[in-house]
C-alpha cells in the first residue's frame, strides 16, 4: 500500500477514524535521517497490507505536530482505533520497523 | 567467500568498499541501520575538498551509490560477532559471512547523560541533534550540556532560533574552536553555566525543568523545554572486543595503517583512535584500510 500524505484536515478520516492500525511518520524535507526512512518505509508498506501508512510533514502541519508532542524527527507513532500505541523517535532498521508494526 | 567483509556503511565503510571494488575484490557492506552514518544528520557540509556545499544526505546517497555501482554488495544486517579461527567470520543477528579480511567501520553513536527519564524523554525534550530539532523550539528556552566544538556549534545554531540559550559546562573553559565560542559571546540570548552537570530531569509528558549541580554542591532549577545533549561520542566497539584491542574510550587502537592487533582485520573512520574525526579523515581511512586489505590478501590468500 502507498504511503499516503495526511494534513490537519484528513487527519481525523484517515488517522483516527482508520479501521486498520495506522504509522504515522512525521517528517521534514531538511531532516537527513526522514530521507532515509522515506524508502524503508515505502518498501515495508508496500509488503504490508494490513497496516495503513501516512506521512506528515512537520512544517506544514506544526499544529499536528505540537498537538503529538513531536519535537524530534523522524518519528514514528502507531495508532490503532484512534489511541497512540507505539512510538519510535530516530532512524530505524527495516527489520526494527517490521518488528514494531508487527505485534497484533 | 568475500575478499573483504566491510561493517557499517557511514562515510570509511562505503569509500573502502570503493577502493576493494576498483580492484576487483569481492566486496560485502553490512550495516545495522541505514547508510551515511551520521553525516546524514549535517545540513551542509563545507568543508569537505572541492565540494563547498552538501548536504550529509546527499552526500551520503552519492557515496552509496557509488560504491553499489561498482559492484560492492550491501546488505542491512546488524553485526553482532567476529570470529578469528581457520577464516574470518562475521555474524550478524540473522546470517553468517566469511571473509579474507574485516574491516571495521561502526563509527560511534551518542554519549548520554545517563539520568533518570533521559531516554523516556527522547523526542519529548531530550535531543542530540540541534539541526535535527532545534525547529521545534523557535522562540522557547532550551539549554545545550557539553564542552566541545558540537556543544558550542548547537548553542549558536539555536540562539538564532529559540528565546533563551542556556550552555552548561562541567570546566571552566571550552574545548571547542575559540570562533565559534567568540561568535557565540556577541550573542544577547546566550547564558554561559560554568563548572555545572545537568543531574536531574523534571517532565512529566514531557521536559519542564532540569536541575543543575555546581561543583560548589549549590543546585538550582532552570525552566527549559530542550536540552540538548553534546557531550561527545560513544564507539561503537563493543561487540568486538574479545578479539580487538581497544583503549580505555573504546576506540579501536590502530594507527594511521589502520592495522588492529589482529592480522587482516583493519579498522576505518570515527571507532579508531585518533586526533580529527571528521568526515574527510574518515574517507582517508577508508582508503587506506581497503589498500591494506588488499595488500593482505595478496600476500597471505593465495587460493581462489
Amino acid at each position: 500500500m502507498a504511503v499516503i500524505e495526511v494534513n490537519k484536515d484528513n487527519f481525523k478520516k484517515e488517522v483516527l477514524e482508520s479501521e486498520k492500525r495506522v504509522l504515522a511518520d512525521f517528517n521534514a524535507s531538511w531532516c537527513g535521517p526522514c530521507k532515509m526512512l522515506k524508502p524503508i518505509l515505502e518498501e515495508v508498506a508496500s509488503n504490508n497490507e494490513n497496516i495503513k501508512f501516512v506521512s506528515i510533514n512537520i512544517d506544514d502541519e506544526d499544529e499536528l505536530a505540537e498537538e503529538y508532542n513531536v519535537s524530534s524527527i523522524p518519528c514514528l507513532v502507531v495508532f490503532d482505533k484512534g489511541n497512540e500505541v507505539k512510538r519510535n523517535v530516530g532512524l530505524i532498521s527495516k527489520d526494527d520497523l517490521e518488528n514494531m508494526i508487527g505485534e497484533e | 567467500m568475500y575478499d573483504i567483509i566491510i561493517v557499517g556503511a557511514g562515510p570509511a565503510g562505503l569509500t573502502a568498499a570503493i577502493y576493494g571494488r576498483r580492484a576487483s575484490k569481492k566486496v560485502l557492506v553490512l550495516e545495522a541501520k541505514s547508510y551515511g552514518g551520521q553525516i546524514i544528520n549535517t545540513l551542509d557540509i563545507e568543508n569537505y575538498p572541492a565540494e563547498s556545499h552538501i548536504s550529509g544526505f546527499d552526500f551520503a546517497t552519492q557515496l552509496y551509490n557509488q560504491a553499489k555501482d561498482l559492484g560492492a554488495e550491501i546488505i542491512f544486517e546488524k553485526v553482532v560477532e567476529i570470529k578469528n579461527e581457520k577464516e574470518k567470520e562475521v555474524i550478524t543477528t540473522k546470517n553468517k559471512y566469511l571473509g579474507k579480511t574485516i574491516i571495521l567501520a561502526t563509527g560511534s553513536e551518542n554519549r548520554k547523560l545517563n539520568l533518570e527519564k533521559e531516554n523516556d524523554l527522547v523526542g519529548k525534550g531530550i535531543s542530540y541533534c540541534a539541526t535535527c530539532d532545534g525547529a521545534f523550539y523557535k522562540n522557547k528556552n532550551v539549554a545545550v550540556v557539553g564542552g566541545g566544538n558540537t556543544a558550542l556549534e548547537d548553542a549558536l545554531y539555536l540562539t538564532d532560533l529559540a528565546n533563551k540559550v542556556y550552555l552548561i559546562h562541567r570546566r571552566d573553559e571550552f574545548r571547542g574552536e575559540e570562533s565559534t565560542l567568540n561568535l557565540l559571546k556577541m550573542k544577547d540570548n546566550i547564558e554561559f553555566i560554568y563548572n555545572s552537570n545537568v543531574t536531574k530531569l523534571n517532565a512529566s509528558e514531557k521536559l519542564e525543568s532540569i536541575e543543575v549541580t555546581n561543583k560548589d554542591g549549590s543546585t538550582k532549577k532552570i525552566d527549559v523545554d530542550g536540552l540538548f545533549v553534546a557531550v561527545g561520542r560513544i564507539p561503537e566497539n563493543e561487540n568486538f572486543a574479545k578479539l580487538i584491542n581497544l583503549d580505555n574510550s573504546g576506540y579501536i587502537i590502530a594507527g594511521e595503517d589502520c592495522n588492529t592487533n589482529v592480522p587482516g582485520i583493519f579498522v576505518a573512520g570515527d571507532n579508531r583512535t585518533k586526533e580529527v574525526r571528521q568526515l574527510v579523515t574518515a574517507t582517508s581511512d577508508g582508503a587506506i584500510a581497503a589498500t591494506s586489505a588488499i595488500k593482505y590478501i595478496n600476500n597471505n590468500c593465495n587460493e581462489k
